[in-house]
């Protein structure tokens, strides 16, 4: 557990809050756009949870996770001090698992705040003189939870083709066109699914619909990245 | 006699049909540093990368400081530090930082951690840049750093991996000085990769040559020097030309002569051949004579001589 925290500690300190301003841009602009000018737009929609906003706010962590874990990986390859970390008495496990919890943790993390922020903001520009919070919440706790595994699947998919990839481009690259594949599936698996099944379906048995298709390809995922995860196969 | 602090016996390690390493045995005391002499693609960062466990060998077996490397690599990395073929430091993070993190990896304590930075900052001229982003810094800054780095936990061992590769003379000396205090202060048992002749003149008490993967010999400087036992003469002057050299060719004591720009150097066929007649050929024939030193062959001398021998 040591060495988990470690990671942790090494990739805050290295990729989160590296003391760059230019780092401070992405994040401050996913803040802007998640929790005003989204919110904004959308009013009371955003309170209520319309089918939009879900998708935005599932596919803003796994965005935000496929752009950090190239970085995470193949860019710790590409700046030649992923051996020097090999070469020391940390785990592999450590490795891996402290740079996937700090992408996932920074993405989830944004898009935590972006929601508490579009709240307050939604709630401001409604103009309704009460406050209201996310309903349905049953709805509100399966979107965070979609997201996440999202996210998951983003970080883990990610750190595949990492291993593979000999520089970030190149994995950010692969990434993009793995995103057009994984949309291109969902559509074509909706639309394999009798209508009448769907439309049976109401709004939160449809997203547990979507966590049960996102918890497989995670579980898999997770598997095989603990298998070939190896100092042998990092170098 | 103590148990050698690395053991390799027939190491082998092959990338497809290129022999990385080939057919390695080899013994390295504890308390010295010791070098591996070798040209680029010799099998020197392979060896290394063997002997932390960060690759397997395709044959063969090694020990460092009595742990297998294919069994209980993890003890081995544990117990050393390394400075690889790239310093490998974390450019965006401060110079402190980059010590934190492999003073937190190997477990020591908060308060050790900011002494021992203290100690080695300051040894090495850093402390006043500490909270710089190491990505600031000069290159030699950073490898001085990437050295720290290597012996901040106190290991008994510490793998370098051509420290000073790319530095230009200035530099690689400053860096050279540092890392013969370091190591005497921290009493450690370097085995440090090198192509650099003078480096391992100055910082090896053994060296070992390899090339093409195959380790050609090993012994301290002195001896390897003795290896070629032909003595040789340095005669520094003016007037030397390649009728000279012809005479003394014709000398049946002269091996070989070598005209250079200021100075002749003839290479005796053995120890008990005098000076005297090649000088007073050399002056005969229009020579002047300036210094005349003997000795044996010099190291780089053993080297390239060993490079140019066609089967190791």
């Amino acid at each position: 557990m040591n060495d988990f925290w470690t990671m942790v500690w090494k990739e805050t300190k290295d990729s989160v809050f590296s003391s760059r301003r230019s780092e401070f841009i992405i994040p401050l602009m996913v803040i802007a756009i998640m929790g005003i000018i989204i919110p904004w737009q959308f009013g009371r929609l955003w309170i209520s949870l319309s089918p939009a906003m879900i998708t935005i706010v599932c596919y803003i962590p796994f965005f935000l996770t496929t752009s950090y874990i190239g970085d995470a990986v193949a860019g710790e390859r590409e700046r030649h001090t992923l051996e020097t970390l090999l070469a020391s008495r940390i785990s592999d496990r450590a490795i891996l698992w402290g740079k996937i919890t700090v992408t996932i943790a920074y993405a989830w993390g944004l898009t935590l705040i972006g929601l508490l922020l579009g709240l307050v903001a939604a709630n401001l520009l409604s103009g309704q003189g009460h406050w209201e919070f996310y309903h349905p919440i049953d709805i509100f706790l399966e979107m965070l939870v979609l997201s996440l595994l999202a996210s998951l699947l983003s970080a883990s998919a990610g750190v595949l083709i990492s291993l593979r990839a000999a520089t970030v481009r190149q994995a950010q690259q692969t990434m993009a066109v793995g995103t057009l594949i994984l949309l291109i599936a969902i559509v074509l698996i909706l639309k394999s699914v009798p209508s009448g099944v769907l439309k049976t379906l109401n709004e939160s048995q449809f997203l547990l619909f979507f966590i049960g298709g996102l918890t497989l390809p995670n579980l898999i995922l997770v598997g095989v990245l603990s298998a070939t995860f190896q100092r042998s196969r990092l170098i | 006699m103590p148990d050698p602090i690395i053991r390799a016996e027939h190491l082998s390690r092959s990338f497809g049909a290129v022999k990385a390493v080939d057919d390695l045995t080899l013994e390295v005391p504890a308390g010295v540093v010791f070098g591996f002499l070798g040209p680029n693609g010799a099998g020197k960062t392979t060896t290394i990368r063997l002997l932390l466990g960060l690759i397997e060998p395709t044959q063969g077996q090694a020990w460092v400081m009595g742990f297998d490397i294919g069994k209980r690599a993890g003890e081995i990395r544990t117990h050393s530090g390394a400075l690889l073929e790239f310093s490998g430091l974390y450019e965006r993070m401060s110079a402190e930082d980059n010590l934190d993190l492999y003073g937190r990896i190997y477990k020591m304590p908060a308060g050790e951690r900011r002494t021992r930075a203290r100690e080695l900052l300051e040894h090495l001229d850093l402390w006043e840049r500490r909270k710089d982003r190491v990505g600031t810094w000069s290159r030699g800054m950073k490898q001085k750093l990437a050295v720290a780095r290597a012996l901040f936990h106190r290991p008994p061992l510490v793998f370098l991996d051509e420290p000073t590769a790319g530095f230009d003379p200035v530099a690689a000396a400053a860096l050279r000085k540092d890392l013969a205090g370091l190591v005497a202060h921290e009493g450690v048992t370097v085995f440090l990769n090198t192509h650099n002749l003078t480096e391992a003149e100055q910082l090896c008490a053994q060296v070992g040559v390899i090339r093409a993967g195959k380790l050609l010999t090993v012994g301290s400087p002195d001896s390897l020097r003795m290896r070629d036992k032909s003595p040789r003469v340095k005669i520094t002057g003016r007037g030397f030309g390649e009728r000279m050299v012809a005479l003394l060719r014709q000398r049946p004591e002269v091996a070989q002569v070598d005209l250079l720009p200021d100075h002749l150097e003839i290479e005796l066929r053995d120890e008990k051949s005098r000076n005297g007649p090649l000088v007073s050929l050399i002056v005969q024939n229009g020579g002047e004579v300036e210094e005349i030193s003997r000795g044996g062959a010099s190291l780089e001398e053993v080297f390239l001589t060993l490079m140019r021998e066609k089967n190791p």
